[in-house]
């Protein structure tokens, strides 16, 4: 027995930052898991992460809240003014864990006297140092690949092919890959050594082709040990196991196979030291042979633990909090049960399957093939009672794009060397389909046989030539219709009163709710780009807000990453994929009060019109205000009507309307399709040649031409609105002009461009279109500021991607408020602050894969790429930007070399640019064109030739690779042609890390930025917004509740 | 061809069957182990039951004569949400098992939790309920039931002849993995009949009583040669052998509402502070007395999981230490004990 340890008050947590590929939501979902355990055991708690989407970071998550950069200088100023007296870095990924390390060796902990726990710092070391993690397997009678540590591109002699090479320290094997010729290898090597922070990797033996395990572990301080989850991969070895289909509990072993793998795992979290917390080790397995290789393991929590910890209901997060603390498994009790600890392991009477969600169709041009290199955005899991039924809810649950390429895209779409036992459960789905000719055929034992196979309404009707609604009602006609199973962790062994739910077929219903009292909030689905954590953290606050209002909250959603997801976010939680059939079906179980569509993204506006017409009521903003803002027509004629300015625009029907609509309107002009996120598929186009190309890469139909208005101020509002008033929440500037999508714009709020004039006719045109298009709730307006007057680029009645920055820099619990509007309280009685001037600026960067995804263009344009944002706040722009980049991994330069290359219409504007450069001691480098046009102002500029000219010296992509260049700042030209000069020397600035620039206007921010950025000591978000505890809109708490945005101020009624 | 499960208490489910042909009457009960369902059929103690799998993928592996527990299945019918094919249905129908696939195996558990293990009737083919109901009714209970006599093996054989220590394994339906785990240990290892007199068994090193099925109230002749055998020799009890074990040093036994069926039952030993994940399958427990404290509890539901007797040279776990199915966290317990023979 091991008490909670009274030695220590306070304990930091480090977050993972923002979103990137390889560290999703997962780290949110286990930091907010363990800051509410360590909370409720009375120790102070410190947080650090620079994502501002995520709930850990809300202020009343934690005692002091940090939205501070992720790096060495960013987290020791908060330890050193916090002072904590331990550490915990187990429950941020490999972020926090790298960032322990660093401080452990800058000597920073020992000197503030912070104590490291849930993984001491040789537990750290030996689990990813290679050839310590080596040892430590090798010395329990174990094997790892045989392998060799390569720190130089000149040591491969004697290295056998094919091999695989693993850099050290990096995120989801980043920098890795399998190679099969000399070539290939020296190449990766390269690659790997600039990527690992200690310019080391492994060349090991491929174990390519053999069936991949992983187990979830958790080990206390009495060295007891359980597994909590065993996972096997569909994909065999080879492909990242963040790419692969995964399966939860393993299905092919035999006991005594699976035993081996435990007493293995066992073994080796022993050996490695893991004194206390989680676990996730990889085993490759041949499939024949037996022959067992132990590929990793990871000292912390990870993707695959909030996997297995939504599998199984077993909160591994909690658990691993607890125990660093000093409790042991058995004195923690199993939340799900509540009468039995924690020190068992689940079992599962249910299979769970997990798909990858793939953006390949955002990076045109990167290689699509799977490696050791994770390249998924996002994953979605489905819970059935059959592997069949799993794997069929998972894969829907994927909400591809139409025609989007990705591995799995259908049935017969199979990894070689799939399993045979999972190619015939593959087959017997295919079989029930192919058996299908016409929905007159089916009755109720087909239907009941069909559903338990998993497959849906949509997918029996296509293969039947009918629509879902008529396969739905045939269905229904025989009283087939699914049930609800509870998720217990013990297959029903002790009873559970646990809320956490999926759908079946053919068995009896598990305690039915009481009708009536619920909202139902559908989630956003699998991460995607366009979609992410974001709209997770809106619904996870419309969960608490439900609650506080009286209403039982009822979660819908299948990403396992989230917070959402959690059994303790709401009040019944039903894992199902979010489609019609699904949906409707778990309203009809509830009967809600409503449902809210406005917080879960693009996905519930999907279902609007399917629920309203099943009689769900919704509540706030209809589905007439979603299609009103979205049916550009309407919209159209409605800002006209209410003498609101927008960029001149058309629909064609045709590539040649298209055209001729452009003509008309003037070049350049914005083409796109209409409901679309994240701008998919939309380009600015300068000639018709383009516009034909853009018209027919939209395949769905009527296709959007807008005017572009070059080089203007873009401007996002986050406003509310009751249907009659509307409130101003925030106003936030980006960086980069118009164009560029507005996810992956940085954005700065308070607006620093806008006038009072500007900002009164703002206020106008919102307080207008909020009542006139019917929103109850959220609204979300994009405008563009040219020549001083106002367009509106689009209007979104729902929660948008800044609702989480914007409510913590302006300390307004947007979504609060946006819940109490749809429950039907008035804008007048939610007592939202007043006016008032803010006295910090914050700014909210992104974060791009582009280094994921080698052969696409790393340019921004009106595509949204970003997976992930961070914020940084301070008391001037230029410091908050110079942090903001800080946490966004692109460090800005304050000295040293600046090759700058623009585009003609650039040129103007890059002058004072390059100028500010000069005047910070810069050396310019610059291509012919645009040296030219600095020297004939004055400024000193060697020119460089760009690699298509020939001449002595060096090109400026060799230059650029060899990391002789500081900064980069490239414009691209009209279209961005993968094998286009500026093409080479962005690619060329992204493997070498160079921080590359590609609009003036983020230039001339970053520029002012290293001009004027000053030393500013940490402020936590608490003392920022001088509320304490949670932000949430209590009336009365309105005075002091927080700093309103720009002008904000009364609720405004309709002009 | 389908099939029922029909309980005492008049409860159907419904399923196809996918085993041999016919009826089974027994105990009902359920396993929440997810790997193992070989070695759970034919593990003897399940002789007289009618096993349920919680685990709804029963037979994605197929089946292999190594990982058998006995010579024969002992479930006589086992019921699951999705059997596999054709391996382990083929290997059920076989050897008689009759098989239900399809029921609402997480129902019955329920069932079964709620109101207790009861008798019941798996039909394979038509047949009237209520006539079935009826021969389920004219069952006599599990409690009870001494049913060792048909597991045991009637004559000793020697499973390993070579060994540091000499040891007896009384036979009231072992699995095969406690003598594979016996002779991994160093024992040399024969197996007894049930009825094996104390004085022959006094002549080994060590003795230890196996598991089996059934209520260990009535071996009264068994117990009877454990009283005259304690002091002689030292003694390892597992499972029933535990039961009989306390049984004759003057405890009591009584049954569980559902039993404790399952490869992931938290056990602790309560003078080391460690758990152990363990493997379990028993119906009836040890009651707890005031004298006699027990040495590892069900983290569960308290009940007593160990017994030490150190004066008689007597130990018992009523957990599964030889796994088969499940997690290996007791196997020393059978190591170290043959090593104190030696």
């Amino acid at each position: 027995m091991s008490p909670r340890r009274s030695d220590l008050e306070s304990i930091c947590l480090i977050g993972s930052g923002p979103i990137v590929i390889g560290q999703a939501c997962e780290f949110d979902y286990a930091g907010c898991q363990a800051l509410k355990v360590l909370r409720e055991d009375g120790f102070r708690t410190i947080v650090v992460n620079s994502n501002p989407a995520t709930i850990m970071t809300d202020p009343g998550f934690a005692d002091r809240t940090y939205l501070e950069p992720l790096d060495l200088a960013g987290v020791a100023s908060v330890l050193a003014r916090e002072r904590p007296d331990a550490l915990l870095p187990t429950l941020g990924g490999q972020t926090a864990l790298n960032l322990a390390r660093e401080l452990v060796g800058a000597g920073i902990l020992e000197e503030l006297g912070v104590e490291l726990i849930g993984a001491p710092i040789e537990v750290i070391e030996a689990a990813e140092d290679r050839e310590r993690f080596r040892a430590a397997v090798q010395g329990v009678g174990l094997d790892v690949p045989s392998s060799r540590i390569v720190t130089s591109a000149a040591d491969l002699e004697g290295i056998s092919l094919p091999a695989v090479v693993r850099p050290a320290f990096t995120l989801g094997g980043h920098g890795g890959g399998f190679v099969s010729t000399a070539t290939e290898l020296r190449r990766q090597v390269e690659i790997g050594l600039r990527e690992s922070p200690i310019s080391q990797v492994l060349v090991e033996e491929s174990v390519r082709g053999w069936d991949e395990f992983e187990l979830e572990l958790m080990r206390d301080g009495a060295d007891n040990v359980v597994v909590v989850c065993s996972i096997e991969n569909l994909d065999p070895m080879g492909v990242h196991t963040g790419d692969s289909v995964t399966v939860a509990p393993q299905q092919t072993l035999a006991d005594e196979a699976y035993q081996e793998l435990r007493d293995a795992a066992c073994a080796v979290i022993r050996a490695v030291g893991v004194e206390t917390g989680g676990s996730n080790i990889q085993f490759a397995r041949q499939r024949d042979t037996g022959e067992l290789r132990v590929i990793e393991l990871n000292p912390r929590v990870s993707r695959s633990s909030a996997l297995a910890s939504k599998a199984t209901g077993y909160p591994i997060a909690k658990v691993a909090a607890k125990l660093a603390v000093g409790y042991s498994l058995d004195e923690i009790p199993n939340d799900l049960t509540g009468t039995t600890p924690a020190s068992f392991e689940p079992a599962l009477d249910y299979v769970v399957c997990k798909f990858p969600r793939f953006a390949f169709e955002k990076f045109p041009g990167a290689d699509r093939t799977l490696g050791t290199q994770m390249k998924s955005v996002g994953e979605a899991m489905g819970i059935g009672r059959t592997f069949a039924e799993a794997f069929c809810k998972a894969m829907r649950s994927r909400e591809l794009d139409p025609g989007a390429p990705t591995p799995w895209s259908d049935l017969a779409d199979r990894p070689e060397g799939l399993h045979p036992f999972f190619a015939g459960e593959l087959d017997r789905i295919a079989d029930a389909l192919a058996g299908l000719a016409s929905l007159e055929d089916l009755v109720a034992d087909d239907w009941l046989r069909l559903k338990r196979i998993g497959l849906s309404d949509a997918g029996i009707a296509a293969a039947c030539d009918a629509d879902e609604e008529e396969a739905r009602r045939a269905r229904r006609a025989f009283g087939v219709s699914p049930v609800y199973r509870r998720v217990d962790s013990c297959a029903g062994e002790v009873e559970a009163a646990s809320t956490y739910f999926y759908s079946t077929w053919g068995e009896a219903d598990e305690a039915s709710p009481a009708q009536g009292r619920s909202v139902v909030i559908l989630g956003s689905g699998p991460n995607r780009i366009g979609q992410g954590i974001e709209f997770d953290y809106c619904c996870v606050h419309a969960a608490r807000s439900f609650r506080a209002l009286g209403y039982e909250a009822v979660m819908l959603n299948c990403n396992p990453e989230t917070v959402s997801t959690d059994y303790d976010t709401s009040d019944r939680l039903y894992f199902e994929p979010l489609g019609v059939e699904e949906v409707l079906a778990v309203c009809e179980r509830e009967r809600p009060v409503g449902a809210v569509i406005q917080f879960g993204g693009q996905t519930p506006l999907k279902l609007a019109q399917d629920l309203e017409r099943a009689g769900v009521r919704i509540m706030g903003t209809p589905f007439a205000a979603i299609d009103l803002a979205e049916d550009r027509r309407r919209f159209g004629e409605l800002l006209a009507s209410l003498g609101i300015r927008c960029p001149d625009w058309g629909i064609g029907a045709s590539g040649t309307e298209a055209c001729a609509i452009a003509d008309g309107i003037g070049y350049p002009v914005l083409v796109r399709p209409s409901y679309v996120l994240g701008g998919r598929a939309m380009r600015v186009c300068y000639r018709p040649s383009q516009v034909l190309e853009a018209f027919h890469a939209n395949v769905s139909g009527p296709t959007l031409v807008d005017r572009f208005l070059e080089g203007a101020v873009e401007l996002d509002v986050d406003a509310l609105c009751d249907g009659r008033d509307t409130y101003i929440g925030a106003v936030m500037q980006h960086v980069e002009e118009a164009g560029v999508h507005s996810g992956d714009s940085t954005c700065v709020l308070p607006a620093p461009g806008l006038t009072p004039g500007v900002s009164r006719d703002l206020e106008e045109i919102v307080c207008r279109l909020g009542p006139a298009l019917g929103v109850v709730g959220l609204l979300n307006v994009q405008l563009a500021l040219a020549d001083g007057e106002l367009h509106v680029l689009e209007a979104n009645p729902r929660a948008s991607r800044t609702v989480p920055f914007a409510s913590k820099a302006t300390g307004v619990n947007l979504v609060a408020a946006a819940c109490r509007l749809a429950a039907g309280e008035p804008l007048a009685a939610l007592g939202l602050p007043s006016e008032r001037a803010p006295a910090r600026v914050s700014v909210k960067a992104a974060v791009l894969p582009f280094a994921r995804f080698p052969g696409s263009d790393p340019v921004l344009g009106p595509e949204m790429r970003s997976t992930g944002e961070v914020m940084a706040s301070a008391s001037d722009l230029p410091t908050a930007f110079a942090k903001a980049e800080r946490a966004a991994g692109r460090p800005l330069p304050t000295a040293g070399t600046a090759f700058l290359s623009v585009r003609d219409a650039d040129k103007a504007a890059l002058v004072p640019v390059a100028a500010a450069l000069a005047g910070l001691g810069f050396r310019l480098l610059a291509t012919a064109g645009t040296a030219r046009t600095l020297a004939a102002v004055g400024l000193e500029v060697e020119p460089v030739r760009k690699l298509a000219e020939a001449g002595p010296g060096a090109s400026i992509v060799d230059l650029v690779r060899r990391g002789r260049c500081d900064l980069v700042v490239n414009t691209p030209f009209g279209g961005s042609g993968p094998r286009s000069d500026g093409y080479r020397i962005r690619e060329a600035a992204l493997g070498a890390r160079i921080p590359c620039i590609t609009t003036v206007a983020g230039a001339a921010a970053a520029v002012h930025a290293i001009g004027n950025a000053r030393s500013e000591a940490a402020l936590s978000l608490q003392e920022e917004i001088g509320a304490a505890g949670d932000f949430r809109l209590a009336a009365g708490e309105s005075g002091g509740a927080g700093l309103p945005a720009v002008r904000s101020g009364r609720p405004r009624r309709r002009a | 061809m389908s099939g029922f499960l029909a309980l005492e208490d008049g409860t159907v489910f419904r399923g196809d069957s996918v085993g041999a042909e016919g009826f089974a009457l027994g105990e009902a009960v359920f396993a929440t182990a997810m790997t193992g369902y070989q070695e759970l059929v034919t593990d003897p103690s399940y002789e007289e039951q009618l096993l349920c799998f919680t685990s709804p993928m029963v037979g994605n592996y197929g089946v292999a004569a190594g990982r058998a527990e006995s010579r024969r299945p002992h479930a006589k019918a086992v019921l699951m949400r999705e059997a596999r094919g054709p391996a382990w249905t083929d290997w059920l129908h076989t050897h008689g098992v009759v098989a239900l696939t399809g029921l609402d195996t997480r129902s019955l558990v329920i069932h079964l939790r709620e109101r207790g293990s009861m008798r019941a009737i798996a039909v394979s083919g038509g047949s009237s309920v209520d006539e079935a109901l009826e021969a389920v009714r004219a069952q006599p209970p599990m409690s009870g039931r001494a049913l060792v006599a048909q597991v045991s093996t009637p004559e000793p054989w020697v499973f390993a002849a070579e060994g540091r220590a000499r040891v007896a394994v009384v036979d009231y339906g072992c699995k095969r993995s406690i003598l594979r785990r016996l002779a991994a240990g160093g024992a040399a290892v024969t197996v007894v009949p049930h009825d094996t007199a104390a004085d022959e068994l006094a002549a080994y090193d060590g003795v230890v009583c196996s598991n089996g099925p059934g209520d260990p109230e009535p071996l009264r002749d068994e117990v009877a040669i454990l009283r005259e055998l304690l002091g002689r020799v030292p003694i390892l009890g597992i499972c029933l052998g535990h039961q009989l074990l306390a049984l004759a040093t003057g405890l009591q036994t009584y049954k569980l509402p559902f039993g404790h069926r399952g490869a992931n039952h938290p056990v602790l030993d309560r003078r080391s502070g460690r758990v152990l994940v363990t493997s379990q399958n028993h119906g009836f427990a040890v009651a707890p007395s005031d004298e006699r404290e027990a040495t590892a509890v069900s983290l569960y539901d308290g009940t007593v999981e160990a017994l030490d007797f150190p004066e008689l040279r007597a130990s018992s776990a009523q957990f599964h230490p030889e796994a088969g199915p499940g997690p290996h966290d007791g196997w020393p317990l059978i190591s170290e004990w043959v090593e104190s023979l030696a």
